[in-house]
């Protein structure tokens, strides 16, 4: 702590309107106004947007002007702005930890939009304790990690051949690890692919040929990893070939695992045979054995229901193509697609549809409530167009199913200590503007392990993920958030060796030193709290959430302190 | 990594641009950053929220728009368009065409004073979709990036008759230079182009004149009800209909407007089935009491969440989704339009009466991709989209110009901020001279 902090506090408090995500509930200027009564607050404002950069600007003049030393936003949340403001306040020459952020935006209008009186007053208990915490905040200091700038991509499909190509060529020195003897992945299991009847092995062959050109590359194939422990810029992962060990070092590691193909047991009569699936089919159509006639496809098995809400995106193409290469063998094949909406975005599968509807392939559309019924030479579906129940005679029945997670998704997260999402796919940073990366800095996603997509998609994810990737490993070093926990020296005495926060932290942050202490590894620890507040001495403390910060919180909301 | 003198230019600084500046920036590679408009953001930065999370667009577009700003790798260069490009892949010049701001972009303070005292008045403003009136001396939204005002060359006084000046007296920052000029600018040692120049929108088809756009106050496009109902826009975020005033209690929303149309556009928009919904959701989120109807041919929702999303339109948000394309639209003398359409469930003929129609219209290629195509020396499909391959989305038909977003295809912001990496990556390939 500098002296100027215990001698002369000045808060600055900036109130965002948010547009009127906050401003449409409640009176922003007011509380502006409000704030200029709490203890220490020597300015407050309040900004149409503080995020802006007029916004900013109005917090860098203010620091300035104001001779501020703490500075309070209240606004959205810190998941997305936290690091915005900090850096805002570092310019003007403040340690980014001597902002504090205010959340009455996600914890206050959002939830209270019926209740804007309730929430007016809550807003400013917020502020209150938002601003009586400003007071108590210390300048934290920097942690910096060394980069090892090799990259780790797991899976070898057409997604993590990508990154690793594109790594490579950036000079990276990377490493391809996949589990089955052979790169590809899906695309080893396709016949042609759309939307220009391109030959699978053809393009496959193609990008090995590039994998293997690649000077910086190390493929290990018929490889499972078997540990990752570590954090950004420093990763130890255990990878097991054949047996034995190998162990690496790398800096930044790439999720492109793909994922699994629905079997539809018991459904609409799938028996492997008359009745079987797409990828089936691809297989039949690389050996040239399908000799049947009348050809049915139905869309959707297993997919936006019930069980599985979600549309697996790839589908309809997949049907639309190999309904298109049974019509080239067999022009006089009948081919009839039942869907329920047909998903051809953008401009080439659009018209791929169209293409397929000249070629004659039939379509015809089913809801989930009159599910087409399946006997043994006929299919009954009721056409919503015409209104009625129609039999379709068929020789094949083809089944699109959806591509669904890895099984073994939720071991490779445990590992990672990355989340899934509800369908057991990994789950990204931020859905619209952070597709490509994990919350965690240094491990990133790409292709059908996040979500089902087609081979544009893939390539395009795989490559991504080297650019986000390379940001990290064109630096020597990396800061890493100071906001973290730790045993001060003065509380050694206090800790019993119990060891619970050992075994409750999920980031395997905290050890048991060579002097039998308990030490917390700064660069791996994230500042979640978990070990501080389950230590049943008090003796851990979390830097910017110490307990002198928090019970200043409390104070400042009406607690009072029990002797 | 090997310094290395080169630099990425990336054309246009919507979110697609921006994200590739930023990604290449952060590598530690410089890049200069072309957008023709005085700010960037794009037309994120116009819409009011996001699906299929909800979240606000400018809140958390807002920190990439600053973070390309004050980025110490990348260089903005607003008002600006290429005009010209010599050399080959890995060392290109290209000449740069800016248009003068007549403010100083790093003094202006964006305090406003220079729009208060300007006579002018009338301008329409791009980024409201002209549906708000601004003066000369303006700056297109509040928290435009970069903050500085900039004066309409059309419109201004001073500019076209050397009378007025009030604004050059107004600003305490001694901001406003009618001595500026629009200028060309040369920037050589450039090792790769990324094309990121975005979309518009179709506007004068028969479609759209057949539903009585432009005519009829309350047929409105997709874009304009983004502004009306957001909170920076003209209505401060309060529905209302641009012909009486009135609230709407029934909003019809039409799906495919141009596109999947032998007739227009034969391709798919690809993301207007979920703004469509969004859009319908944030009205009811103004008004419980509101009904809204989605006329369309498939819904498409592949993406992360998005059957979800449908699913709580319906459930939470009063959604009814009708397949069908419309045939007609009149209105009668309150200015209340009529659809008639076939319900292709129902197989009947019906009619329905709304308060308010709003055209999810075609994405096309943005204005301008002509010469554009022609000063980079790239090909363009039949549709005037940047042509690309399926197995390598980034590469143009020349070496060393890669593309991102709805510049080649119709896509959304996830799809649009991956491609940006996407590009930014085959573009670090380049720079760094490829293995070592």
């Amino acid at each position: 702590m500098t002296e100027k902090q215990d001698e002369d506090i000045r808060i600055g408090i900036f109130v965002c309107h948010c547009g009127t995500n906050i401003g449409g509930f409640v009176d922003c200027e007011q509380l502006a106004e409000y704030a200029t009564t709490l203890p220490n607050v020597a300015h407050s404002e309040h900004n149409l947007y503080t995020c802006s950069e007029t916004g900013l600007a109005a917090i860098r003049n203010a620091v300035k002007e104001h001779n501020l030393n703490r500075v309070v936003v209240a606004s959205c949340t810190p998941r997305t702005h936290e690091p915005l403001f900090r850096d805002c306040v570092q310019e003007v020459g403040l340690n980014p930890y001597l902002f504090n952020f205010v959340n009455i935006r996600d914890q206050c209008t959002w939830v209270h939009m019926k209740e804007t009186d309730a929430a007016f007053e809550k807003a400013k208990d917020l502020i209150k304790m938002g601003s009586a915490k400003a007071a108590k905040l210390e300048a934290l200091e920097r942690i910096v990690v060394d980069i090892n700038p090799i990259a780790l991509i797991i899976g070898g499909g057409i997604s993590g051949m990508n990154t690793a190509i594109s790594l490579s060529k950036q000079g990276f020195k990377t490493h391809l690890v996949e589990k089955e003897d052979k790169l590809g992945g899906r695309l080893k299991s396709l016949y042609k692919l759309f939307p220009n009847d391109q030959e699978a092995s053809a393009f496959l062959e193609d990008m090995t040929k590039k994998v293997e050109a690649s000077k910086n590359l190390t493929v290990y194939t018929s490889s499972k990893i078997k540990s990752i422990e570590g954090f950004i810029g420093n990763y130890n992962v255990e990878i097991e070939q054949n047996g034995d060990i190998i162990s690496l070092n790398v800096g930044a590691i790439i999720v492109a695992v793909g994922a699994s193909v629905f079997e539809p047991t018991n459904l609409f009569g799938y028996d492997g045979e008359k009745s079987i699936t797409q990828l089936e089919l691809e297989n039949k159509l690389k050996n040239n054995e399908v000799d049947a006639n009348n050809i049915v496809m139905i869309q959707c098995v297993g997919a936006r229901n019930e069980e599985r809400v979600y549309c697996s995106s790839i589908c309809c193409m997949t049907a639309l193509k190999n309904a298109l290469i049974i019509k080239e063998f067999n022009p006089d094949a009948h081919v009839t697609i039942l869907f329920r909406d047909i998903y051809t975005p953008g401009i080439q599968y659009e018209q791929y549809f169209k293409k397929a509807r000249k070629a004659g392939v039939l379509f015809i559309k089913y809801t989930l409530e009159k599910l087409p019924l399946v006997d043994k030479n006929e299919i009954k579906v009721f056409n919503e167009y015409l209104g009625e129940e129609i039999l379709i005679p068929y020789d094949l029945l083809v089944l699109s199913t959806p591509l669904i997670a890895n099984n073994d998704n939720s071991d490779l997260a445990q590992m990672l200590k990355v989340p899934l999402e509800e369908n057991n796919f990994f789950l990204e940073a931020h859905v619209k503007l952070r597709p490509i990366d994990f919350a965690t800095d240094g491990i990133y996603i790409c292709g059908s392990a996040k979500w089902p997509v087609d081979i544009t998609e893939s390539t395009t994810q795989g490559l991504a993920a080297a650019s986000r990737a390379s940001r990290i490993l064109s630096h020597e070093t990396i800061e890493v958030e100071s906001s973290t926990a730790y045993l001060p020296e003065w509380n050694k005495s206090l800790c019993k060796g119990c060891e619970v926060c050992i075994t409750i932290c999920p980031y395997n942050a905290i050890i048991k030193n060579e002097d039998d202490e308990i030490e917390i590894i700064q660069a791996l620890c994230k500042g979640c709290g978990t070990c501080g507040s389950t230590c049943t001495k008090h003796a851990i403390e979390i830097k910017h959430f110490n307990n002198e910060q928090i019970m200043a919180e409390i104070i400042a909301f009406g607690g009072k302190i029990i002797e | 990594m090997v310094e290395n003198s080169k630099s990425i230019l990336v054309i246009g600084g919507g979110v697609a641009g921006i994200q590739a500046a930023l990604d290449l920036g952060d590598m530690g590679i410089n890049v200069h950053l072309v957008e023709k408009r005085p700010c960037i953001g794009g037309k994120m930065a116009q819409l009011d929220k996001t699906f299929p999370t909800l979240d606000c667009s400018i809140c958390i577009l807002a920190p990439k728009l600053s973070e390309c700003y004050r980025h110490p790798n990348i260089t903005l260069h607003t008002l600006s368009e290429v005009q010209k490009v010599e050399g080959s892949s890995g060392q290109f010049s290209v000449e740069i065409f800016k248009r003068a701001r007549y403010v100083k972009e790093d003094v202006c303070t964006g305090c406003g004073d220079c729009a208060t005292v300007c006579p002018v008045r009338g301008v329409k403003n791009y980024f409201d979709v002209d549906l708000m009136t601004q003066a000369a001396a303006y700056i297109p939204f509040p928290s435009a990036v970069p903050p500085a005002y900039l004066v309409d060359k059309e419109s201004c006084v001073y500019l076209n008759y050397g009378i007025c000046g009030l604004c050059i007296q107004a600003c305490g920052a001694e901001a406003i230079d009618f001595t500026q000029t629009d200028t060309s600018l040369t920037l050589d040692n450039i090792s790769s182009i990324i094309v990121a120049a975005g979309y518009s929108l179709i506007e004068d088809t028969v479609p759209l004149k057949k539903f009585g756009y432009k005519k009829y106050k309350n047929v409105i496009s997709a874009l304009e009800f983004e502004r009306l109902i957001c909170a920076s826009g003209p209505l401060e975020g309060h529905l209302k209909r641009l012909s009486d005033g009135k609230e709407p209690k029934k909003i019809a929303f039409l799906q495919c407007v141009g596109s999947r149309d032998e007739r227009n556009k034969d391709y798919c928009s690809s993301i207007c089935c979920m703004y469509t919904t969004k859009e319908a959701m944030i009205a009811y989120e103004h008004d419980n009491n509101l009904e809204t109807y989605v006329f369309y041919i498939d819904m498409r929702a592949g993406g992360k969440g998005f059957q979800k999303f449908l699913h709580r339109g319906e459930d939470e948000y009063n959604i009814k989704y009708i397949k069908s394309k419309i045939a007609q639209i009149s209105v009668d003398n309150k200015g209340n339009p009529k659809l008639v359409y076939e319900n292709y469930d129902t197989n009947k003929i019906e009619q329905l009466k709304v308060d308010l129609v709003v055209l999810a219209t075609c994405i096309i290629p943005p204005e301008g991709i002509d010469e554009l195509a022609i000063s980079l020396g790239i090909e363009l499909d039949e549709n005037k989209f940047i042509k690309t391959n399926p197995f390598y989305p980034m590469e143009t038909t020349r070496e060393g110009i890669y593309v991102c977003g709805c510049v080649h295809e119709p896509m959304d912001i996830p799809r649009s901020v991956a491609e940006a990496s996407s590009a930014a990556a085959k573009a670090a390939e380049l720079v760094r001279g490829g293995e070592f």
